[in-house]
């Protein structure tokens, strides 16, 4: 199910839903998996009152883990090289997430992908890039 | 921070996989695995984060015995140094990762974790005052010793909690 090179052009993208309508409980699920418990994704109580946060937060490592998926989709099991992302805004229980790859290069059997992830509003959440194997 | 001793395991990967709602059968289906290109489980691209399960000292995860920062019957059970710092309330925020492939993780792997700090810096932010932005760059190592992944993060520490 990899990508053939021969078959890539620059410019080609690749999309998914990430998720619809965050819940408090897919966070709780990412903190149990992950270990980081860290209360302002789990512990509206602490969140607003002591870390002054309207409400618990998403892990940045959600957004990746599940903007991850998108890319193991399009590139294949097994065949990532490099995966990095920024976190440039806040995810929120409820938002709705998109997340796109868009080939940059294709060169010596490596993609380069651009990889950024968007909420419902429009507002970018994750960007980063990712290198995997082709055939 | 060090890790002494990570063992990746089947049902933690799959539990990992539930995590971040990939559904994909490579992450828990050992005979479907066996069929593909990479012939077994293997785990999700941001499962080493999962190492900090096997990190005893990490500070986000409540320790028995120990008062732990988060609620309880009142919003925390600490005393912290000055309020309205730390922006995340429990070390600051997380700005980057990356994660460099060696080789792709899979049960029975057993890694070791070594932690260096990398480069620091500043930046005046609009919506959270002074940002401190710190690098760590963790290796993880296999049974052999062999380098399997390189995991870069950045953190970063707000003046005040991001404006919404």
């Amino acid at each position: 199910m990899a990508l053939k090179a021969s078959e890539l052009k620059v410019g080609d993208t690749y999309s998914e839903c990430l998720v619809e309508d965050l819940s408090r409980t897919q966070i709780v699920m990412y903190a149990g998996a992950s270990g980081d418990y860290n209360p302002v994704h789990t512990d509206q109580l602490f969140t607003e009152k002591v870390a002054g946060y309207p409400s618990v937060f998403a892990h940045g490592m959600l957004t990746m883990g599940m903007t991850g998926r998108m890319v193991t989709n399009y590139v294949g099991d097994g065949r990532l090289t490099k995966y990095g992302v920024r976190f440039t805004s806040q995810v929120w229980p409820g938002d709705t997430l998109n997340s796109t790859a868009t080939v940059e290069e294709i060169s010596d059997g490596i993609v380069s992908l651009k990889v950024e992830t968007t909420n419902q509003d429009g507002a970018m959440v994750l960007s980063g890039y990712a290198t995997a194997k082709v055939d | 921070m060090s890790i002494d001793k990570f063992p990746v395991e089947a049902s933690h990967i799959m539990m990992f996989a539930r995590s971040v709602a990939d559904d994909n059968q490579i992450y828990y289906d050992e005979d479907y695995a066996k069929g593909t290109e990479v012939g077994s489980i293997i785990a999700p691209p941001t499962f080493p984060q999962a190492s900090a399960q096997f990190d005893p000292d990490y500070f986000l995860r409540p320790k028995i015995g120990e008062d732990w920062f988060g609620s309880g019957k009142e919003p925390t059970s600490v005393k912290r140094e000055s309020s309205g710092g730390g922006g995340g309330g429990g070390g600051g925020l997380h700005a980057e990762q990356h994660f460099e492939y060696h080789r792709h993780l899979k049960p029975g792997d057993v890694l070791t974790g070594t932690t260096k700090p990398g480069k620091t810096w500043e930046k005046e932010g609009k919506r959270s005052g002074k940002l401190v932005f710190s690098e760590t760059v963790t290796e993880y190592r296999d049974q052999n010793g062999e380098l399997v992944i390189t995991a870069t993060g950045v953190g970063v520490r707000t003046e005040r909690p991001v404006d919404q």
